[in-house]
């Protein structure tokens, strides 16, 4: 069935104007989940009996006069946030077999909003991953080449957007979750300011990282989606109680007078040549918009990968304890002892880079090591934090590639560690400090592989960078581009 | 600071993980490469930095104490993997 | 205990708070509900939630800090700290590590010597963990949850107690205290009430540690009190037979009387504590200090110094009827029930609280609150006594009635006649007839026996049942004789 759009926006004003009914356009959804899945992979869950009558609903609400911008609107959710009564499995056989018995804050915030939900999104393990291969349940493709990664760990959500089969999905964005698997997979990601939107139903991963956002074609659509899951949540103790917004405000607002700082640590040589050309035009682009450019320094955004990788696993560490076989999850067959079930539960539930990663952490807590790696992590990262600050003086955004190169293929990075996590290197310090950042697509590759530029802003800045993303997506038509598999309307 | 492989069964056992000698091993070797990357952060200048602990600069927030919650162990306990007359079961507990 | 020994002492007390709700978790506390069935998903961990603090539990953490005249941290951090156990949910245990709530503070005990006063370190908040039921489930063991995210106060004392005794006096003092201020119930048998010591030993003048033991987990006063002095003949014994104490944690055994060695323990404890990513700093600020303040009853040594000084009391007196906020109150409602003039009431009031309302709350296993007699009452019975409506001796019988609920003093004084005889004519009356009846004791006490004058005072009070004015009866049989 050819659809009369695929973005957010355009499928709303279809169902608002009777183009279609959400029942067609979930049946829609859910067929062209189906048919990419055995290419993709991009799904864990696919729930069509539960997505069908949330559609009904949806168009029963419409009829009797309530809806809402994202009423009927069909959405993924990443497999870390709870779906009640749905199986939730964080893409690791530990939770196999987990069924969720409640939402998460921002499901439950779009399922408020009147969205359908079709399924949950395959994800490297834990979110552990840059390019989504550490997932029990096999990769998920790259849908511009399947024999490339579509970027982790939310690349199950980035690439069901990609190929157009939800305009929509969330992800969870730790150290780039969201916004390197949107620039691998040509979309937009944000990830908002930490503190935003509430973690309540997201299994943690890292906790003061952790940060719900969502893919899009658009800008225009993140905000849509923003203003359905931003707000604050008394069961988050680190949700920010903030007046509501409507982060619609600044699309179409001009650009003239903008300052866009250019980090010129994030211009160097580590940077693949024809990201650093692509993102070069998207930044000339916003000159002829208007925009001033000045140049930045962020010194010790380098070390954001080293205090990262002892930050994260640390807490990984110990969110990843609960996970004991006692009262939920996977538990060993066969064990001596207590000492020998747990050993044996979580040596069996937990995959390569998730035991890597706890493994690091305990080191870095441990007796005697704590000074040393975790507390000097933790004033390294305040360091990034005052850099940040300094640079906000001077600039209203800053701008520069999501991430060092386009998708890799897989394989390609899997056996050093250290390459992976590099890969990360320009998104992570937006984790560390809490700014808000999105990827948006500004080219491509000589391969044909998607290119993304990130922009950051200052906290609770999330109206303007999406107002300055949506520049750029009225002078451009990068956002528009569709994978070759996936642009012809069946 | 080298990371031994007896630190590597060491911290295995902590973080209750059973680990064989080949896979203590092929952890070790990566450990390594991880924490030589780490170890950058040695020569950083930290001198009376705060730590930072949080992404945001804020107060705690507090509840009521109010009792907010009922009896939901019927729903819980059917994910667990074992459990009877409402209790989990685990392998016996040696005090 | 051996004179060339010192013996050191810190104890660590936990404090259940006695708030409505779990410390992280809108759960009940209440105690002895079906297994797990007030775990909500934050106590037993689910996956993806999250703690967010109970105000309750700050509230009672900071009026133990004014109790004890502590520091109240305005900026406290909650930590980590892992380990693996079937009744840690979570994997660890959130618990205030590097900055607690409370920080110093002051405990003043009543030992035998004299007053003492006892250093705190710390006092700072943490959630307890759930139970393991060892009873057989086909040789598994039973993991309920209920208990799991109550609200402790971990109170930890300096070293500054210097045996069994004195131990138990500060835990006795410090369980008074949080029962009077209202933030634990204190109840032993329920566990809201319990206590680990540190015990070590070094040579009498020596002034650096030995190295300790920690027992964990007493639950009386008792067991507190013979585990450490078990504990104590342990480390002497094994020191003067040429061995060393090691640093470890005891379980004191009631039945054999001994504490023994945990060896489940024996893996090296590395809890890993880092600042809690999920909970910013706990900010308490000066206006919410001196709120509590003003709600802050007054506290046990005021209380006593008011009644000794109000009331003349003396220092025994006054500590035993202010000796919980039960007893104090219902101290100055008798007080006040008595007439205006009565010079040694509130004593009188005082000597019967501590004699016959003790005695038959203790009889019939009772508290002050749930005492027959109720203050008022026992205020009306002293009335008749200093007025001399009745004698001391018949007032114990009147207290008996009204405990048996026959009324109020003055109902039954007139229902069983036992007004006081004090018309002279009466009284001379008796007499006469009693000398007329005894001339041996008569010339007796005319020989200078003085014993005899008393068994002719026996005789005229038995004649009147009891009821003659004792001291008329002195005056008259001595002017008659």
């Amino acid at each position: 069935m050819a659809l009369p759009s695929t973005t957010l926006a355009g499928l709303g004003a279809a169902l608002a104007r009777g183009a279609l009914s959400s029942v067609e356009l979930t049946r829609e959804v859910l067929a062209r989940a189906g048919a990419a899945q055995p290419a993709l992979n991009a799904f864990v869950t696919l729930d069509a009996d539960g997505a069908l009558a949330a559609a009904r609903a949806a168009d029963e609400s419409r009829a009797a006069g309530r809806a809402g911008p994202l009423t009927g609107v069909p959405i993924a959710h990443k497999d870390v946030l709870m779906t009640a009564g749905l199986r939730t499995t964080c893409s690791s056989r530990m939770l196999a077999n987990f069924t969720a018995p409640y939402d998460a804050h921002v499901v439950d915030a779009l399922k408020r909003a009147g969205t359908v939900l079709v399924g949950k999104t395959n994800m490297d393990e834990f979110a552990m991953g840059s390019s989504n291969e550490t997932s029990y349940f096999g990769p998920v493709r790259n849908p511009w080449n399947p024999a490339y990664v579509p970027g982790g760990s939310s690349g199950g959500s980035a690439a069901a957007v990609a190929a157009r089969i939800v305009p929509a999905a969330t992800g969870t964005d730790t150290g780039g979750s969201i916004r390197q698997p949107a620039s691998l997979s040509g979309i937009c990601g944000l990830k908002p300011t930490y503190g935003l939107c509430s973690r309540y139903g997201l299994i943690a991963f890292a906790s003061s990282l952790d940060t719900p956002g969502m893919f899009a074609q658009t800008a225009e659509d993140c905000a849509l989606m923003l203003n359905a899951m931003a707000g604050h949540d008394p069961r988050d103790a680190t949700s920010l109680p903030r007046p509501r917004e409507d982060y619609t405000r600044e699309l179409g607002q001009p650009l003239a007078g903008l300052r866009i700082g250019l980090p010129r640590e994030y211009f160097g040589d580590g940077t693949d040549l024809d990201v650093a050309a692509a993102v070069d035009a998207a930044i000339a682009e916003y000159r002829k918009l208007g925009a001033t450019t000045v140049d930045i320094a962020l010194p010790a955004v380098k070390l954001s990968v080293p205090v990262y990788y002892v930050i994260a696993p640390a807490e990984a560490s110990s969110n990843l304890s609960r996970f004991d076989g006692v009262r939920y999850g996977h538990r060993a067959a066969g064990y001596a002892d207590l000492l020998d079930m747990y050993k044996k539960s979580r040596a069996e539930g937990f995959g390569a880079e998730v035991k890597r990663r706890i493994l690091v952490g305990t080191y870095v807590l441990s007796h005697g090591y704590y000074d040393a790696y975790y507390l000097k992590a933790q004033k390294v990262r305040r360091l990034i934090a005052d850099d940040f600050q300094r640079a906000f003086a001077q600039c209203d955004v800053i701008a520069g590639p999501t991430a060092p190169s386009a998708a890799f293929e897989f394989g390609a990075k899997s056996d050093d560690p250290v390459q992976m996590y590099l890969n990360d290197i320009f998104t992570i310090a937006g984790n560390l400090t809490g700014v808000p950042g999105i990827s948006i697509p500004c080219g491509f590759t000589r391969g044909g592989l998607p290119i993304g530029l990130q922009l950051q802003a200052n906290y609770f800045r999330e109206a303007q960078l999406l107002g300055v993303a949506h520049g750029l997506q009225q002078a451009t038509d990068w956002h528009a581009r569709v994978p070759a598999a996936y642009g012809v309307q069946r | 600071m080298a990371l031994t492989l007896d630190d590597v069964r060491r911290i295995a056992h902590l973080a209750r993980i059973d680990i064989d000698a080949d896979e203590a091993a092929a952890v070790h070797a990566k450990l390594g490469t991880i924490f030589a990357m780490i170890d950058e952060l040695n020569a950083v200048d930290t001198e009376g930095v705060a730590p930072m602990s949080h992404a945001q600069d804020m107060a705690m927030p507090l509840r009521d104490d109010a009792v907010t919650e009922s009896d939901h162990h019927a729903l819980y306990q059917a994910q667990a993997p074992a459990v009877e007359d409402g209790l989990y079961l685990v392998p016996r507990v040696i005090e | 205990m051996n004179a060339r020994w010192e013996v050191v002492i810190g104890l660590e007390t936990h404090a259940q708070l006695s708030t409505a709700a779990k410390i992280f978790s809108g759960a009940s506390t209440a105690f002895g509900a079906a297994p797990n069935t007030q775990a909500a998903a934050v106590d037993i961990a689910l996956p993806g939630v999250l703690p967010v603090l109970n105000r309750g539990a700050v509230e009672r953490a900071i009026r133990f800090g004014l109790a004890v005249g502590g520091t109240i941290a305005p900026s406290s951090v909650f930590a980590r700290k892992n380990y693996f156990y079937p009744d840690l949910p979570k994997g660890y245990q959130i618990s205030q590590y590097e900055i607690p709530v409370v920080q110093g503070g002051t405990v003043t005990i009543t030992t035998p010597a004299g007053e003492k006063t006892v250093r705190l370190t710390r006092a700072h908040l943490e959630e307890d963990a759930g139970k393991s039921l060892h009873e057989d489930f086909h040789g598994m063991t039973g993991i309920d949850l209920n208990r799991a995210g109550t609200p402790l106060l971990e109170i930890v004392s300096e070293p500054d107690l210097r045996s069994a005794e004195e131990a138990v006096a500060y835990a006795r003092t410090l369980h008074a205290l949080v029962r009077w201020i209202g933030i634990c119930d204190g109840n032993m048998q329920e566990g809201s009430f319990r206590c680990d010591a540190n015990v070590s030993v070094r040579p009498a003048g020596s002034t650096t540690l030995g190295t300790r033991a920690e027992i964990k987990n007493l639950n009386s006063f008792r067991f507190l009190e013979r585990a450490i002095q078990f504990e104590v003949r342990r480390q002497v014994e094994l020191i003067e037979d040429g061995g060393k104490v090691v640093q470890e944690t005891r379980l004191y055994d009631p039945d054999r009387d001994e504490t023994r060695s945990m060896r489940s323990k024996e893996d090296a404890q590395d809890y890993r504590y880092f600042p809690d990513p999920d909970l910013p700093p706990l900010v308490i600020d000066a206006a919410w200090i001196a709120r509590v303040k003003a709600s802050m009853p007054e506290l046990p040594a005021a209380k006593k110094a008011r009644f000794e000084s109000q009331y003349a009391l003396a220092s025994a007196d006054a500590a035993h009827v202010s000796a919980s906020p039960e007893l104090a109150a219902y101290y100055e409602s008798a007080v006040a029930a008595l007439p205006a003039g009565i010079a040694n009431g509130p004593k009188l009031v005082a000597n019967w609280m501590q004699g016959e309302l003790a005695a038959s709350l203790h009889r019939a296993d009772l508290d002050i609150a749930q005492s027959p007699v109720g203050a008022a009452a026992l205020g009306g019975l002293i009335a008749r006594i200093a007025d001399q409506t009745i004698s001391g001796k018949l007032a114990k019988d009147v207290f008996d009635a009204m405990w048996a609920g026959e009324g109020d003093a003055d109902a039954i004084i007139a229902a069983r006649g036992l007004r006081q005889i004090s018309d002279t004519g009466a009284i001379d009356a008796l007499i006469d007839g009693v000398l007329a009846a005894n001339p041996a004791i008569v010339a007796e006490f005319h020989a200078g026996k003085e014993k005899a004058f008393n068994a002719l005072v026996g005789k005229v009070m038995a004649a009147s049942k009891g009821k003659a004015n004792p001291a008329q009866v002195n005056a008259a049989l001595r002017s008659k004789l």
